[in-house]
């Protein structure tokens, strides 16, 4: 008899899970990331996302790219699992909610049903983006450009600080690399220091961009990573990212 | 009808005659059958596919359009038989035109082509299906009589061969006068191949044999030096290997990957005294610098050359007198390959030495050697219905225009390879290329195919043809790098880096993990690693001896399961060892009165305590994927029974499982079973849960994915690298898995690791064998045997299952750091 495997299993790809012993202080806010992406302050209830580019994979199937149309659902049902885990009060979109201005057009209505049953049931702010300046406003929550949350100010590109001023942002999609026993290992971060912090991308289809990038270049003067793996999250300091 | 006069003319004044099997491939063309050949390298097998052609064609005229299609796997083996063609075409006066066409044929001449097609045109398989995508093939063909398949052994076991069985299926219906003649090296099985040949349905193609060469003589070192106990760079041989090139007069020095080509190289510059010309040929290397070391070779410049599969197929290079293997052979049929690179004359004997670079393949190379005595072959059964390959395959008919469903499914199951392919999945297929085959209907609006109102389907954009054009092909390689030599400018006080020649391509993986200062062995020389630009990896020399870095990889073979059967045989008959070394004779003794040697059926299982640990070995000898896939599940199942395993090395031979609890007390208490361990049923749930997180999985998934077309490589106008590929690869499979877990090209990916990566098959089948014939030996040391596989420990590194037990590691060694302070 040949072998003929069975077909894999559904299972969540992404566990969430908040990780308390791993906080991210800023401006003397405390700040718990979350396995999924996200970043949660418990002194505000508020949790924060950034750049969940929803509807990417019809962006790129008018090209004739037919990726699978799942990414909004997969990350809208970790964005829910994120919720359900943490019971924030507020929800902070940090821009590139949506990837592109067709986006809310294109988007299914069983997604379009959950991401709007998400939105009202918790007070939502939308930050724009360079992907949405403009995103929807018919699915719930107010839209800014920028936001407070207690001393820190909250946007969607890291911009040039004034002193004393603090700020979370996302845009850049950070991912770290780290050598150990002779393997590179990369994954998502939050990266860090004492004035900024940037997000990792929340969404299913995003990429990921090194932090050793130019992209990086002159943001952070003595930062630490935190790299998301698959049950954990590890903390590292500049010298062992590569 | 035979050959016309002037052929027989110029066999004449050459002294030869048409030989018989010549004769007979003629006879069934002018007949119009379809036929294999098979036959060994120097038979005259290149011009026995030619004959019937070049006499149709001097018989016909020239100038009616394509009349041959000659298929050959390799690029430069095109360009070279079309060379070798040109002279008794000149010799003989014959009115035929030959050309080629591969992937670097420049745009004017493949436009010539079209306009002013050649008589015989030779070319790639790839390049047949782009023929077959092209809206004007039918017109181009329509005198199509001949399509020789070269090197046919060859193309049939991979994907290269499905696409090409799907091309074929294509041309058939385009020129269905044309007759297919095979050319094979000898298989294992023949009639595979037969069938394969020609439309499913027909009688399988007549099968013509070629004289068979003289009687190779085959002999394995045996080194005044100890014979090391693992390892596979066979330095201890070096100066014997050196002596033997000395006393020839061309060696070619086979190694079966590119990193030990590198070693063995290097070495023997190292031990070359007299200077001999010696030369490094494998794929890394650039393109410019392998062609000069083919043409010393044929000017008989060389007298060595250090290679890897590179130099296996295709025309002579040279009077090579002497093949020397290194490293086990990893199958018959392989070797026997090889091995008739070595005095490529029917009537002399090939001269061969096999080098063992350790003890079990001292073994190894035994049972080969008995193998290739008795000419037993062990080729691959051929390669058969690949979806993603159907998926390409139905773009590629897209390409050429509008197409029914009904009449696209019978002509690709008229391919052998698809004869068995159900409607259903081919309609999945189709549905997958028009609109990605999601249940969530998407996108119907972007759909690749649309329907016409007379039912067919037709291509929604020429865009998408341009794409299919730059993105077709199933050869995915790991992404690689130029590596560039680096000149050391000072300029303002600053090292400044300017990049020079091309020294060759590294995998993209490999150059990543490096650092600057670390020195690596590469194109014969060490360098040191200076870091990336954007246009691939400076590196400058260095002046160390030993390279930092050890090794890269590239081309593992894995054992034939018939060479693995004649080893354990060889294991279990100790009347045998009297043929093997003394050292390892006596290795083997001492085996057999420390612990056991399995008799043939047998699988011996071994546990014994060392240090703080407890071991178990096992002696599948099934290959390192079947074992390392075995690794994974025992783990899985030590775990649960509570012997807290820590983890596991395999090898060709041997796994080793490493563990907290004590194995041997548990089975002699009865707490554990080894049957029941060993049970075949880790196959099911085990093997699942622990493959569908797997990192092989998520590599064979890319691999189909952009087989299929999902991925896009190149576009038209800019060539995106795969690392910049939109969106990753292994973020599509999770969200698939999660949402469509029965999705076609999961499915692919399935079938590809089952075969592949994870070698399944082969596992499920030796978990039978051994079922009732486990023999256990709880020892208190490690056994004769064992060593082997417990010197690979700490020199293989753990794969992308532990990543995240690795950066726990790395943190909480920072950790340890940071306490150690306070």
């Amino acid at each position: 008899m040949p072998f003929s495997p069975k077909l894999p299993t559904p299972s969540s790809t992404r566990p969430c899970g908040l990780s308390r012993s791993q906080c991210i202080t800023l401006s003397g806010v405390e700040f718990i990331p979350d396995l999924s992406g996200a970043l949660y302050a418990p002194e505000f209830h508020a949790l924060l996302v950034a750049d969940l580019h929803l509807e990417k994979g019809t962006s790129l199937a008018r090209r004739g790219v037919h990726l699978p149309p799942y990414d909004t659902r997969e990350s809208l049902l970790q964005l829910s699992a994120a919720i359900t885990q943490a019971k924030p009060g507020r929800l902070i979109f940090l821009g590139d909610s949506f990837h592109d201005k067709g986006a809310r057009e294109r988007i299914d209505a069983a997604d379009l049903a959950l991401l709007r049953s998400l939105v009202s049931a918790i007070d939502t702010t939308w930050i724009t983006g360079n992907h949405d300046p403009t995103p929807p406003e018919d699915i719930g929550g107010r839209i800014v450009t920028e936001l407070a949350l207690g001393p820190v100010t909250l946007r969607h590109a890291p911009s040039l600080l004034a002193s004393g001023e603090a700020e979370i942002a996302g845009h850049l999609h950070p991912a770290a690399a780290i050598h150990a026993r002779g393997q590179r290992i990369r994954r998502r971060c939050f990266i860090a220091d004492d004035r900024r912090i940037i997000m990792p991308a929340f969404g299913s289809y995003t990429g990921a961009l090194s932090v050793r990038s130019g992209a990086f270049d002159g943001l952070f003067d003595d930062f630490q990573v935190w790299m998301i793996g698959t049950k954990a999250i590890h903390r590292f300091p500049a010298s062992q990212v590569r | 009808m035979s050959l016309p006069q002037r052929f027989l003319d110029w066999f004449s004044a050459r002294g030869w005659r048409p030989r018989a099997h010549q004769l007979s491939v003629l006879e069934h063309a002018q007949a119009g059958r379809s036929v294999l050949l098979i036959s060994p390298t120097g038979g005259g097998k290149t011009l026995a596919g030619f004959l019937p052609s070049l006499a149709d064609i001097t018989e016909t005229g020239t100038g009616h359009g394509i009349h041959t299609l000659y298929i050959s796997p390799l690029k430069a083996l095109a360009v070279d038989i079309a060379r070798n063609l040109e002279a008794p075409i000149a010799e003989m006066g014959l009115p035929v035109t030959v050309e080629t066409r591969t992937g670097d044929t420049p745009h004017a001449k493949r436009q010539r082509q079209r306009k002013n097609p050649p008589d015989i045109l030779i070319t790639t398989p790839e390049q047949v299906s782009l023929l077959m995508a092209d809206p004007h093939a039918g017109h181009l063909l329509k005198n199509l009589r001949t399509v020789i398949l070269d090197e046919l052994h060859a193309m049939v076991t991979s994907k290269r061969g499905v696409l090409l069985s799907l091309a074929l299926s294509r041309l058939q219906a385009l020129a269905p006068e044309a007759i297919r003649i095979g050319l094979s090296a000898t298989v294992a099985d023949p009639d595979a191949l037969r069938a394969w040949l020609v439309p499913t349905g027909e009688e399988p193609a007549p099968l013509v044999l070629g004289q068979p060469g003289a009687k190779p003589h085959i002999r394995i070192l045996s080194s005044v030096e100890r014979v090391p106990w693992s390892g596979h760079s066979a330095l201890y041989a070096i100066p014997e290997i050196y002596g033997e090139i000395r006393k020839a007069k061309m060696t070619l020095v086979f190694v079966n990957t590119r990193s030990q080509a590198e070693v063995i190289f290097q070495s023997l510059w190292e031990a070359n005294e007299d200077t001999l010309p010696i030369a490094l040929h494998h794929g890394s290397l650039d393109v410019a610098q392998r062609r000069k070391v083919e043409a010393a070779m044929s000017e008989g410049k060389l007298r060595a050359v250090v290679c890897t599969s590179t130099l296996e197929l295709g025309i002579d290079w040279g009077d090579v007198d002497l093949v020397i293997h290194v490293g086990a052979p990893k199958g018959s049929s392989r070797l026997l390959q090889r091995i008739g690179r070595s005095n490529h004359k029917l009537d002399l004997p090939s001269e061969a030495l096999l080098v063992p670079s350790n003890r079990f393949e001292v073994l190894e190379c035994q049972a080969a050697l008995q193998a290739a005595e008795a000419n037993a072959q062990d080729t691959e059964y051929p390669m058969v219905l690949k979806l993603d390959v159907l998926a390409q395959h139905i773009m590629c008919r897209a390409c050429a225009g509008p197409f029914h469903r009904d009449d696209l499914f019978a002509e690709v199951t008229s391919a052998w390879t698809y004869r068995n392919l159900a409607r259903e999945d081919f309609d999945k297929a189709v549905d997958y290329v028009a609109t990605g085959g999601y249940a969530l209907k998407a996108y119907e609006r972007y759909a690749k195919l649309k329907p016409q109102p007379d039912g067919s389907l037709r291509l929604s954009h020429p865009r998408l043809a341009m794409v299919y054009r730059l993105n077709m092909g199933t050869i995915i390689e790991d992404e690689m790098l130029k590596v560039r030599l680096a000149h050391v400018k000072r300029r303002l006080g600053k090292r400044v880096l300017i990049g020079g020649r091309v020294l060759g391509e590294a995998e993209e993986w490999f150059l990543s993990q490096l650092t600057a200062g670390t020195t690596f062995l590469f194109a014969g020389e060490v360098l040191r690693f200076e870091g990336l630009d954007e246009f691939g990896a400076l590196a400058t020399r260095s002046n160390e001896r030993e390279p930092m870095v050890p090794s890269y990889q590239g081309g593992k073979f894995p054992l034939s399961t018939y060479l693995a059967e004649r080893v354990r045989a060889m294991l279990a008959d100790p009347s045998q060892w009297n043929g093997l070394p003394p050292q390892v004779k006596a290795w083997l003794s001492l085996q057999r009165f420390r612990s056991a040697v399995p008799k043939a059926g047998e699988m011996l299982v071994e546990t014994f305590p060392r240090a703080d640990k407890h071991y178990m070995v096992c002696y599948p000898f099934e290959g390192r994927l079947a074992h390392q896939t075995l690794g994974m599940l025992l783990t899985r199942r030590l775990e649960r029974a509570g012997l807290q395993p820590l983890g596991f090395v395999a090898s060709e031979y041997a796994l080793v499982i490493w563990m907290v609890r004590d194995l041997s007390l548990a089975v002699s208490a009865g707490r554990i079973s080894l049957g029941r361990l060993f049970d075949e049923d880790m196959m099911g749930d085990d093997l699942e849960a622990w493959l569908a997180e797997s990192m092989l999985m998520k590599r064979t998934f890319r691999n189909a994915a952009i087989i299929a077309g999902l991925i896009e490589r190149r576009q038209p106008g800019k060539e995106k690298t795969s690392r910049q590929m939109t969106v990753n690869t292994d973020l599509i499979y999770d969200v698939l898995r999660t949402h469509q877990p029965d999705h076609i090209l999961l499915r692919a990916a399935w079938d590809d690791a089952a075969e592949g990566l994870i070698d399944a098959w082969r596992l499920g089948k030796m978990l039978r064998r051994i079922r009732g014939q486990i023999i256990h030996k709880a020892l208190d040391t490690v056994s004769p045997l064992a060593v082997p596989v417990l010197l690979e420990i700490g020199r293989e590194s753990v794969s992308g299952e532990g990543h995240d037990a690795l950066l726990a590691e790395a943190a909480d060694a920072l950790i340890d750091e940071a306490m150690r302070l306070v």
